[in-house]
């Protein structure tokens, strides 16, 4: 990890019209991320954390401020900023092996046949996934389906991999099996990374560090809080080590003292009015968890 | 319990099991062929008792003595034309041999269509009408799914027009083919490109709104990925697009086919055209002893040939379709 600042996010707000004017769902949102960063988002539900990454993709396009990639405003998505998706989004009528083709084919035009099945291959090697390339994604479990959404992604050859949420399907065993496979290549690899999580283990694990977010409407970033744990990081070594403890313990103490989240019956009546007004207006994304 | 005891309860368990599963596929096997004798029951019984102005109305053994009668006609008619053909022939010949100059002409036979030229002639209509409305209504769905405003232009005039009833339309297609389509040697005959037309106009609605609905209920996931990747519309129709929804154009091309097959009788019983209609309706004014059993023969042929076409489709569609699931139905 270098200290040069590759993504920057400045005084970034979004607004959504609603019928009863707009509604600010992220103001003020400021961020530098150097070369090479494992960041976390985490946040209670609703609170913006897939905003935050879908404005990084360019699938949305902030109202005030902006993104800016190695000097470049963001403002359309595009393969250098590959994304992970919670529910893995494979196309499902394509093999494990074609989905990573399509990706490979349409990002990497300057490459011959010969290496593009070899960089679709040593993509799939690197996430555990040769022997199942000929399967269709109906043909293998959730993680494995992960796999392959996370081997699309590394295959675009992406300067920022944005992951949102991408182990919250999984059960937890197959979820510290991907956690470490993201270590891993991590470690070998040094993309810079902002992932979402919900989950405190996961973010302390993975990060460099945490950005914590505050509830909305108009959230923005509570407090960041950075992770100096040695890596390579050990799951078991680090589960009775005093400043893992301590990290989980600030980041618990934020979300549930500080940030308290009580649903209202009133809150949970807007969010749906809100969540019917995205529809009509085709906004809503089809997944579970709409952030 | 004891070892010997575990054994011969599993044992019997596994018994139970394939008896039950035998019995399921016993089921499955009689229960169709059980409906089909009631039905076959009811309908002898009820005939028996209904004495129209044409006679007696046909049970099982009057409809297949005029389905073999049917085959035969065609038969016959066959052999006819095969020995008009080689009078022909051989009169040219002769007429050649004598003097050399003379050039032969073929004359087209022209004896009155059998049944089976009937079951041809629809189908062949059938097919056209179809395939001519899937040509417009699949490219048109998928715009109006990808684009709202398209859908909302062009949703007014499917809502206007789908519950119109095909034979409203027949009087105009059939004047406007006499106006438009004037030629002095005609590739299809004028009656063909009416009943082909009008089948079209009613196949293009099911397909039209399913294919639509199918486009714009891609999951929002799938389009983040295209626009990741940056692939432009031609691409994503082709590869997101196009098989995400094929289950869905699919539902809609057999709705349309079904329905084509419907209207395409109606059609030709109205408009006098070549086909099974025309071959109902003439049975009706022909009004002897015979005609109702042929007419039953006619109902029966339609039936089992519109089952055909919609298990054709299903095929074809699990031959296309990666969704095997849907498929099924």
């Amino acid at each position: 990890m270098s200290n040069k600042i590759q993504l920057e996010l400045s005084q970034v707000g979004i607004d959504f019209p609603t019928p009863k004017g707009p509604f600010t769902a992220l103001k003020d949102v400021n961020l530098k991320i150097a070369e090479g960063e494992f960041i976390s988002l985490i946040g209670h539900s609703g609170c913006g954390k897939s905003t935050v990454l879908n404005l990084v993709a360019g699938l949305y396009q902030s109202t005030t401020g902006g993104v800016i990639l190695e000097g470049q405003e963001v403002n359309e998505p595009g393969p250098e900023r590959a994304v992970v998706f919670q529910n893995h989004s494979l196309l499902p009528w394509l093999s494990a092996y074609k989905n990573v083709e399509l990706a490979v084919k349409q990002t990497q035009k300057g490459r011959s046949k010969q290496e593009i099945k070899e960089w679709v291959e040593h993509n799939l090697e690197l996430v555990h996934m040769s022997h199942a390339a000929d399967k269709l994604p109906s043909e293998i479990s959730g993680g494995m389906k992960q796999r392959v959404g996370i081997a699309r992604a590394l295959a675009m050859e992406p300067k920022v991999l944005l992951m949102d949420e991408p182990f919250g399907a999984l059960d937890a065993l197959t979820r510290a099996h991907l956690q470490d496979s993201v270590m891993e290549i991590h470690a070998k690899l040094g993309n810079t990374v902002i992932m979402i999580t919900h989950d405190v283990d996961e973010a302390v694990l993975l990060s460099d560090r945490i950005v914590m977010m505050t509830n909305g409407p108009a959230a923005t970033i509570g407090e960041i809080l950075p992770i100096e744990l040695e890596r390579p990081r050990n799951r078991i070594a680090l589960a009775d080590d005093t400043s893992y403890n301590h990290y989980r313990h600030e980041v618990l103490k934020f979300l549930y003292e500080k940030q308290r989240k009580v649903e209202s019956v009133e809150d949970h009546r807007k969010q749906r009015q809100k969540n019917q007004s995205d529809l009509s207006s085709g906004r809503l994304k089809t997944g579970t968890n709409q952030e | 319990m004891s070892r010997q005891a575990a054994i011969t309860f599993m044992s019997a368990k596994t018994k139970l099991v394939n008896f039950s599963s035998v019995k399921a596929s016993l089921a499955s096997a009689i229960l169709p062929v059980l409906g089909l004798l009631v039905f076959i029951g009811l309908w002898n019984m009820l005939a028996k008792n209904i004495d129209t102005s044409l006679g007696q109305f046909p049970g099982t053994s009057a409809v297949w003595e005029q389905a073999q009668v049917l085959h035969q006609e065609h038969q016959t008619q066959q052999q006819k034309a095969e020995a008009f053909y080689e009078r022909q022939e051989k009169r040219n010949a002769d007429r050649v041999a004598k003097d050399p100059s003379y050039q032969p002409k073929i004359r087209e036979f022209t004896g009155a269509p059998t049944f089976f030229d009937q079951i041809w002639t629809s189908l062949y209509t059938v097919m056209v009408g179809f395939f001519m409305a899937s040509l417009i209504a699949v490219p048109l769905g998928i715009v109006c799914g990808l684009s709202r405003s398209a859908y909302a232009a062009i949703n007014p005039l499917i809502q206007l027009f789908k519950p119109v009833s095909p034979l409203a339309w027949l009087p105009l297609v059939t004047m406007v083919v006499s106006a438009v389509y004037v030629s002095d040697d005609p590739m299809f005959s004028k009656s063909f490109i009416t009943s082909a037309t009008t089948v079209a106009l009613c196949c293009l609605w099911p397909t039209l709104i399913n294919t639509a609905v199918g486009v714009s209920s891609i999951e929002q996931d799938l389009v983040n990925v295209s626009k990741v990747l940056r692939l432009n519309a031609i691409q994503h129709v082709l590869k997101i697009v196009l098989p995400s929804s094929i289950p869905s154009i699919f539902t809609g091309l057999r709705l349309s086919l079904g329905i084509g097959w419907m209207v395409l009788i109606a059609a030709e019983m109205l408009a006098q055209n070549p086909g099974l209609g025309k071959f109902v309706w003439d049975e009706f004014q022909n009004g002897s002893s015979e005609s109702l059993a042929r007419i039953m023969v006619a109902v029966l042929t339609i039936g089992i040939i519109g089952f055909i076409l919609d298990r054709l489709m299903l095929q074809l569609q699990k031959w296309v379709s990666w969704d095997k699931s849907t498929a099924m139905r």
